[in-house]
């Protein structure tokens, strides 16, 4: 059975190295298998900077391999600066914008946009408005169940719908940065030492199981969100679109196993089998999808020395 | 400054507006809004009483529908509103785009407040609800030091509301889903955080062990208070060591700055806690209003006698104050 549903590589959430983040659009551009990669820094302000230098290389090699390139806004827009960023962003017309923040959406003035997982969209009468205002497609909420989803995309005919499908689920954001006060920083003089853990840094139960991670000002699940079993119910519920979130992973063999699994060329089972291996030691879930708490269950077995 | 206090029975609401509250804020007794508690909030009945009952003390009812609607499930939400309007309620607390929406093309005379669920910390996120649905008020999220609720409330075309006392969220309001990655029920979609009917304490070898979900989340030793273990203020572990990674288990206290939130422009001042006792609703409606009553008359205010009050007895001014983040 093959699954007409197109792949979006999410925006990397976490701290990477500047030349370590070009270089990984770089071969996204030129091997993996999506159709449209979202880019732009979504959790802290302070990291753009650093991005900005390869900005415009990693734009331009995305645009020439056929990529559908979407820039992400800010999740979390308090500062001055991070308001005149939004807007700069907002009104560009060089690019699809990704509205991680009302007050993106407020500064598109009705042109064709992308909503990304960051604005709160749970419900059909939500999704029809945006859709209005020029949201073309809708990526959910992570926590939302399939039986949402479903009614959403049935009442949205208008927007292409977006599941959040592999990586670990953002939970929260917060004005404080979590990785400077745990190395005893003020959030203005943080020396980004959120670099450090380029997959977020792990936050363990005091019984010593994985929980959560913290990646600066957001906090994300240990676990790793894989809907690849789920694909059917997906296809079935007619989600346009996969959001697939990088993880410190081959990226590109993440996108290969999803791909292949769509177009029926590889059993969901195997493609499951092949993630394992391609993103080991984290567990999968897909615990928000079907509406279930998390256990503690899937964190036995994985010391935390 | 208006006084706005939370009431999550008739007779808390009776209390507050006795107590000197000038608006009270409540809501149904479903999913509908942010507090979903058991034996908590308002029947139809009850909200349609209580509502009489303040405005015959000139004190306003502000009902807060403020979770996100059920996709393919919305009617409790629309009826909600429309229950809420025919009750007379002065304003409708609201945070779903699509459910503001509904309102103010249903009831375009009823004012709308924006929850702080809805997360709009900066003018443009405000005056994209107030350009497209009329808000009058917003209620601006637990994020933002005193300046920049200055700077905001000079730059917005409506009211500004903010909290004073009570329960902090530490993440961004409307924008938290630990507790759903947990125990599987959501602020957001059944009004619920950290829910008690998911919490354990058990004793081990002299520790009080907490546990939410299937998860043990802290140990206090014996003589050390107990907090209740909301996920943000509870102990966990890292490479970089243990303990309160979010926040301690500390509560809103801002008695200290009201002439500063005055000179910043603020309208309303709220506490949190419709989940409280009627004992607490009196005492924090009381001691806020003889500090407000002080602070208008120009007088030295009396003694904060709000300190026995906060949850674990540990106050903090949370982002009000720069240090914080």
């Amino acid at each position: 059975m093959t699954r007409p549903m197109k792949l979006t590589l999410g925006p990397i959430l976490f701290n990477w190295e500047p030349d370590i983040w070009r270089d990984f659009y770089f071969r996204i551009a030129d091997e993996a298998a999506v159709d449209a990669v979202a880019v732009g820094e979504v959790v802290c302000s302070k990291r753009m900077p650093f991005f900005d230098e390869h900005f415009p290389a990693v734009l331009e090699r995305l645009i020439a391999a056929g990529k559908e390139v979407l820039v992400s806004s800010l999740a979390l827009v308090t500062l001055e600066r991070e308001r005149r960023r939004t807007e700069e962003l907002a009104l560009a017309d060089e690019w699809l914008v990704e509205a991680n923040d009302i007050s993106c959406i407020a500064h598109l003035g009705g042109r064709p946009h992308v909503i990304g997982p960051f604005v709160n969209v749970y419900n059909e009468g939500t999704a029809r408005w945006f859709a209005a205002q020029g949201a073309r497609r809708i990526c959910l909420p992570p926590e939302l169940p399939l039986e949402s989803i479903a009614a959403i995309a049935a009442a949205t005919p208008q927007a292409e719908i977006e599941v959040f499908a592999f990586g670990r689920a953002p939970l929260a954001i917060s004005a404080r940065c979590y990785h400077a006060r745990l190395h005893k920083l003020a959030k203005d003089n943080c020396r980004f030492v959120c670099a450090a853990d380029p997959d977020g840094l792990p936050v363990d139960t005091l019984d010593d199981e994985r929980f959560l991670v913290v990646n600066g000002v957001q906090t994300l699940a240990y676990t790793c969100t894989n809907l690849i079993m789920d694909l059917d119910d997906l296809a079935q519920a007619n989600i346009a679109s996969l959001r697939l979130s990088p993880q410190h992973c081959d990226m590109v063999a993440v996108a290969g196993t999803f791909r292949e699994v769509l177009d029926g060329k590889m059993p969901a089972e195997e493609g499951l089998r092949e993630l394992a291996a391609i993103y080991p030691d984290v567990p999968t879930t897909n615990n928000f999808l079907r509406a279930r708490a998390t256990t503690a269950q899937a964190f036995r077995g994985i010391s935390t020395a | 400054m208006e006084l706005i206090c939370p009431a999550g029975t008739p007779a808390a609401l009776r209390t507050a507006v006795d107590a000197g509250a000038d608006a009270i804020y409540c809501g149904f007794a479903d999913a509908t809004n942010a507090r979903n508690f058991p034996g908590l909030n308002f029947s139809r009945r009850e909200m349609g009483e209580g509502i009489a009952y303040a405005h015959r003390s000139n004190a306003k009812v502000l009902v807060a529908i403020n979770t996100f609607p059920a996709a393919g499930a919305q009617t409790p939400w629309h009826s909600a509103v429309d229950d809420a309007v025919a009750a007379g309620a002065d304003a409708l607390i609201v945070a779903d785009v699509g459910l503001i929406d509904y309102a103010a093309h249903t009831h375009p005379a009823q004012r709308l407040h924006l929850s702080v669920q809805a997360a709009a910390a900066n003018p443009d996120a405000i005056g994209f609800y107030v350009r497209n649905f009329g808000i009058r008020r917003v209620v601006l999220p637990r994020v933002l030091t005193v300046a920049e609720i200055a700077a905001i409330a000079r730059a917005i075309d409506c009211e500004t509301e903010v909290f004073i006392f009570g329960g902090l969220c530490v993440m961004a309001e409307g924008r938290c889903s630990l507790s759903s990655h947990v125990t599987g029920q959501s602020p957001n979609m059944h009004g619920v955080c950290s829910p008690a009917s998911h919490v354990v304490y058990r004793e081990e070898g002299g520790t009080l062990v907490s546990r939410l979900g299937n998860f043990t989340i802290n140990r206090f030793a014996r003589g050390e208070p107990s907090a209740f273990p909301t996920l943000c203020k509870v102990r966990f572990k890292t490479s970089l060591g243990s303990g309160y990674l979010f926040e301690d288990p500390v509560s809103l206290d801002a008695a200290a700055i009201l002439p500063g939130l005055r000179a910043a422009g603020v309208t309303a001042l709220k506490i949190e806690g419709r989940q409280r006792s009627r004992a607490y609703t009196e005492g924090v409606v009381r001691g806020f209003r003889e500090q407000l009553d002080a602070l208008d008359a120009g007088e030295k205010p009396p003694a904060d006698r709000l300190a026995a009050l906060t949850e674990g007895q540990s106050s903090t001014l949370g982002a009000y104050r720069k240090t914080w983040r």
